[in-house]
């Protein structure tokens, strides 16, 4: 599958922001500086993508798992990020399975015969203003 | 919502988005399947990354702006630190035309002399029989 350029390019709002948001206040960004940063960026993913899967594959596994990521952070000499990367991977994993069981509830709600009766009760909650646009969603999900 | 937006991406966990990640992962031949977790940690330890480069560069920079990070900033901390040596290739030092032009001269010029020392030693070679010392 060929990718076109672009794609393997990150966005460049994001990466601006992110190199903002490290530098003191007031400092300035050169447009090459910034393209420079992001093709940078691009080049990280793919060689901790593949120093990753080589502990993938010293595993004799076929997916990249966190150790492997953990593990060539290491190996590319950013023993710095480990700890920070630790506990967002925490933060993370916690976020997604609160997601999980919201989805969860999600479901069994939409099973039970009280399924509209649920959705009255969420407009109920919501602005007075939201309601009217909540009503004409009902009527293109009920289509 | 709108709270996050206002403080930034400090409250968002990751602000790289992991669909692109994804693809410039999977753009890499011998990879397979990426788990979640990895594809996570790999977009958050880009950001690290991101922000690592951008404060080392301006930190050591030999730019002659203060207030500013150059291209030179960033070329000049991949050819001088080793942790981003990888970078070299990708962010190579600029020189003038006028400069790059002088230095085809030079190696030209240098060129024809090794040239001409090389020949001076084969024939020593060819009288000693043994390598003689490379003089410059």
């Amino acid at each position: 599958m060929a990718e076109r350029p672009e794609d393997l390019n990150l966005p460049n709002a994001v990466i601006t922001r992110i190199i903002k948001e490290a530098l003191p206040e007031g400092v300035n960004i050169s447009k090459e500086a910034r393209s420079a940063i992001s093709r940078a960026a691009s080049v990280f993913v793919l060689y901790a993508t593949s120093c990753a899967n080589n502990f993938a594959m010293k595993g004799k596994r076929k997916t990249l798992n966190a150790g492997d990521v953990l593990s060539a952070m290491e190996e590319m000499e950013f023993q710095r990020f480990v700890a920070p990367l630790k506990e967002s991977l925490e933060v993370y994993r916690r976020e997604q399975k609160g997601k999980k069981e919201a989805r969860k509830d999600k479901d069994k709600k939409a099973d039970s015969e009280e399924q509209d009766k649920s959705r009255e009760e969420d407009n109920d909650e919501d602005d007075e203003r939201m309601e009217e646009e909540e009503q004409n969603d009902e009527e293109e999900v009920d289509n | 919502m709108a709270a996050a937006r206002l403080s930034g991406s400090e409250n968002r966990l990751v602000s790289l988005p992991l669909s692109r990640i994804r693809v410039i992962m999977k753009s890499s031949p011998e990879v397979s399947s990426i788990n979640q977790d990895a594809l996570f940690l790999t977009a958050k330890a880009t950001e690290l990354f991101v922000q690592y480069l951008a404060t080392y560069s301006y930190k050591h920079g030999r730019g002659k702006e203060k207030n500013a990070l150059t291209y030179s900033d960033l070329s000049h901390t991949a050819e001088e630190c080793e942790t981003f040596q990888f970078l070299a290739d990708i962010l190579p030092k600029k020189i003038l035309a006028s400069k790059y032009l002088k230095m085809l001269e030079k190696e030209k010029r240098d060129g024809e002399m090794r040239e001409d020392n090389d020949e001076a030693e084969e024939e020593q070679d060819e009288d000693e029989g043994v390598g003689a010392a490379v003089g410059s």
